[in-house]
């Protein structure tokens, strides 16, 4: 099944996963900059780590024959001391030359704070500065509802935004109206428990603007599979879903919004 | 597009398994010592919902599992989420 991954976090997964993905028809993953399950100490360790995004997890892709992309930023789970955050996005640009970024993620709000909405914020500016589209991670469990309002409300306050050209993640039932009636693409994320089952992410699909939707796994360091999206697809199968349906869903749709990054390009 | 018997094919088993297995956790929860919390009480508020006949059911039960304050938080006490409101 041909598909794109659109967001993993492959630096926390082994070797084997990129054999999986290989063998399961994933045709390129995107990896947006996030939250390690701890906390980094110093900027350092962020510097570190975009050059893991930036050069050496392309490498371990392409020996499976996938192109591997990154977003990068400083997460919102680490941005809660402003002064650190700042300090970690001075570092940023001198990435965002390389050719496998595409841009500004995944950002976002965590615990729907007044110092992560002012990072959030100063990344947004950062992503328009550069015209870059913009990957959001919204919040978990209880507080995603309120910090997807808070979200689009300080989005709205960016008039020079294409709104088109920017992805709110982790959408739910609750959520994915009101992303999709200001003119976002929304993301639908296939995670144990905390998030989307394929058979809720296919609920939403099939009475929501699919045209508009994508599926990723978020695999990372936690209890979560990265091959969810393929065997979302075959759940889609099991529901009388054809080919091209399924095919939209998983490889046209992500291509598309993936498409306006000059870097995005499949072999 | 499947029938509803189609879909009951598919996904009666697994909502049977589920359903049980909250029923199960409901009992559990009576038999052991002690209080419950906000969690409880956001869980017992979400049940009613699956006996709704109104369609949005998904999203009505995480309405009621959702913060609906407005204002940010002046700051992060924890990193974490607990999957029901403490209000």
């Amino acid at each position: 099944m041909k598909y794109i991954e659109p967001h993993a976090h492959m630096v926390s997964r082994t070797t084997d996963d990129y054999e999986k993905l290989a063998l399961a028809g994933c045709a390129a993953i995107c990896e947006p900059a996030f939250w390690a399950g701890f906390d980094r100490s110093s900027p350092a360790g962020f510097y570190d780590y975009y050059r893991q995004l930036t050069d050496y997890e392309p490498k371990r892709a392409a020996k499976y024959g996938i192109p591997h992309f990154c977003w990068l930023c400083i997460n919102p789970k680490e941005a809660e001391d402003a002064g650190f955050a700042r300090e970690v996005m001075a570092i940023i640009p001198e990435f965002l030359d390389k050719p496998t970024v595409l841009g500004i993620g995944e950002i976002g709000l965590n615990k729907n704070t007044r110092s992560e909405l002012a990072i959030f914020e100063e990344h947004v500016q950062l992503a328009l500065d550069r015209d870059l589209p913009i990957l959001i991670h919204t919040p978990h469990l209880e507080d995603k509802l309120k910090g997807t309002k808070l979200i689009l409300d300080s989005l709205a306050s960016f008039s020079k935004l294409d709104r088109g050209k920017v992805i709110i993640d982790h959408v739910e039932e609750h959520t994915v109206g009101i992303v999709q009636d200001q003119g976002y693409w929304a993301g639908l994320t296939l995670y144990p428990e905390s998030k989307c089952t394929p058979n809720r992410a296919i609920d939403i699909l099939e009475t929501c603007d699919r045209s508009r939707l994508w599926l990723n796994s978020a695999c990372d360091w936690g209890v979560s599979d990265p091959l969810a999206v393929v065997k979302c697809g075959l759940e889609m199968k099991r529901r009388q879903h054809d080919a091209a349906w399924i095919e939209d869903v998983l490889f046209e749709n992500p291509k598309r919004f993936l498409s306006q990054s000059p870097n995005f390009k499949l072999p | 597009m499947p029938s509803k018997k189609d879909i009951l094919d598919l996904h009666f088993m697994d909502a049977r398994y589920k359903l049980l297995d909250i029923a199960a956790f409901l009992d559990r929860l009576e038999r052991h010592p002690g209080e419950t919390d906000f969690r409880f009480d956001g869980l017992k508020k979400a049940l009613p919902i699956l006996l709704s006949d109104q369609p949005g059911r998904a999203k009505a039960v995480l309405d009621a599992l959702s913060d609906h304050s407005t204002e940010p938080a002046e700051k992060a006490t924890f990193q974490g989420a607990f999957g029901a409101p403490q209000a």
